[in-house]
């Protein structure tokens, strides 16, 4: 009796979770998918945005993707490199951690104004694309940080302690064993983390990114357009919401598409980590 | 007399606040096998691991006393550790090759160690006909080294070992893991690269240690209780505590 009731919770949970996801993404394709067409991701917005396609939108997203992993995954992979490898543990790198682990936790806009001071005020960037993708970097930052330090800590002491024994650097221990042995977990982290990014809107709101831009964004002091930013205009600051609405939905099947196909690559090095261990 | 080619003298080694080793004084003759026997917990991979430095590792290790591979002391600030650790090369109790093929595993540390590349091949050769390893593996030197199995991975090792031309090996239990077979395939490979070698290895199995080693140290507790000739350990032990140990009566 008890065992059919811990039965129906779990499955019961489990269901209405993929019925959650199924019923959101039946409805957004469902009423997306009918403007998507070649002229929809190919052609800029055109009639004020009643008409013709969202490529600015596209490739700003992709920019700002691009400047994003720039940024944060050297610094983050070298940062988790310190602490996995060099650090001895003491209270300053348990501090450091905590530290890293709790930027996590800050909500997005909160980086967003954090960008405005730092990168659009103080270091002179203006609201452009180079401060966006750095906010949204700073933002990335705790996940890649702690995604490769998880990584690194899969690479069994054994195999470091092969290298060493022969008279290997340390440095060249981590260069030539020990990051590409975590080089698929790393980077599983990395494209789960961009795909994230690239949906954030609050940390590009002040920093960068436009309503609307006259042609492409080809410099990295222009302001731009990215999806989700322009989804939430299309759906709430257009005058006339009702006739772009289906454009609105078209918008968010292409982001959900770019954001899916990034977690396809991911899951592909997560099985190739899988079978290789 | 023999050559006299690793020694220790009066080394203390604690981890934090623990004394592992306790007025350590050993001398290693060059190309004898020299087994460390002693139940577990006595010191003697704790004693090995100190002769490349392993324990540099671990920040909190505190040695003391001396080390000396040809009469200079390891530990000295003249040599570094790197130099150390390719003259004293190290076998480890679980195989651990690297995540690369058979042949990069061998020629890894040799493009690290700037071998002219044309030379490398041969040596690579070389370090697998020595380790009885070469017939098995010549055609598929391109697989993964992870594919071999495990007596295969284990000499392999000591193939990675031998490859750089060390003066000493270090052996941490190589057979605890593998089959009876295996097992005495490596024993024999011991028994010929101690021609050129000078091997230290530990062993918790009595008739391995019978079988291969020249000379025994016994160690209890962090301290070495008695060191002499095989023959003489194992049947005429001076100390009452090695004639309990190796006639089984505790360990």
């Amino acid at each position: 009796m008890r065992k059919w009731f811990n039965w129906i919770i779990l499955t019961g949970s489990t269901l209405l979770v993929c019925l959650f996801l199924g019923v959101i993404l039946y409805d957004i394709f469902s009423k997306g998918l009918s403007v998507l067409s070649w002229q929809f991701v190919s052609k800029p917005p055109e009639a004020a945005m009643t008409k013709g396609g969202i490529l600015p939108a596209i490739t700003g997203t992709l920019l700002l993707t691009f400047i994003t992993t720039l940024f944060s995954v050297p610094f983050g992979v070298a940062c988790a490199v310190y602490l996995n490898e060099y650090a001895k543990p003491s209270i300053l790198t348990n501090v450091i951690r905590g530290c890293i682990r709790n930027l996590s936790g800050i909500p997005s806009i909160i980086y967003g104004l954090f960008g405005l001071a730092l990168f659009v005020q103080t270091f002179r960037l203006g609201t452009s694309v180079l401060a966006a993708g750095l906010t949204l970097g700073l933002l990335s930052l705790p996940y890649i940080i702690t995604t490769a330090e998880e990584a690194l800590k899969r690479v069994p002491a054994s195999m470091r302690e092969a290298t060493l024994a022969m008279g290997i650097t340390q440095f060249e221990t981590i260069r030539d064993v020990v990051l590409p042995k975590a080089l698929p977990g790393i980077l599983t982290g990395i494209i789960l983390t961009l795909s994230r990014a690239a949906g954030e809107t609050a940390p590009i709101l002040f920093t960068g990114v436009a309503f609307y831009i006259n042609g492409m964004t080809t410099a990295l002091d222009q302001e731009f357009m990215a999806l989700p930013y322009h989804l939430y205009m299309l759906c709430t600051q257009h005058q006339s919401i009702e006739e772009v609405r289906p454009l609105a939905y078209g918008t968010a099947v292409v982001l959900i598409i770019l954001v899916f196909l990034l977690n396809i690559i991911a899951f592909y090095f997560r099985f190739k980590q899988r079978t290789q261990d | 007399m023999d050559n006299i080619k690793l020694s220790a003298h009066h080394m203390d080694l604690y981890f934090g606040s623990k004394q592992i080793l306790k007025q350590v004084n050993i001398d290693f003759p060059e190309n004898k096998v020299t087994a460390l026997i002693g139940p577990s917990g006595c010191g003697k991979s704790t004693l090995l691991r100190s002769f490349n430095r392993m324990h540099d590792l671990s920040p909190d290790a505190k040695i003391s006393g001396e080390v000396r591979l040809d009469g200079q002391d390891i530990y000295d600030h003249q040599i570094s550790v790197n130099e150390v650790r390719r003259r004293i090369g190290m076998v480890f109790q679980k195989a651990n090759p690297l995540p690369k093929s058979i042949f990069d595993n061998l020629a890894y540390p040799l493009r690290i160690h700037k071998f002219p590349k044309q030379e490398i091949p041969g040596i690579v050769q070389r370090a697998l006909e020595e380790s009885y390893l070469w017939e098995e593996v010549k055609d598929e030197l391109k697989k993964p080294a992870v594919k071999l199995s495990g007596g295969q991975q284990q000499r392999l090792c000591i193939a990675r070992a031998v490859v750089l031309r060390p003066e000493v090996i270090l052996m941490d239990e190589p057979c605890s893991a593998l089959d009876p077979i295996s097992t005495n395939k490596i024993e024999e490979l011991i028994l010929r690269l101690k021609k050129e070698y000078t091997i230290v290895i530990v062993t918790h199995n009595m008739q391995q240690a019978q079988r291969i080693s020249d000379k025994v140290a016994f160690m209890y507790l962090g301290e070495l209780i008695e060191y002499g000739d095989t023959e003489q350990v194992f049947h005429a032990p001076l100390q009452e505590l090695t004639k309990n140990y190796v006639n089984g009566h505790f360990g």
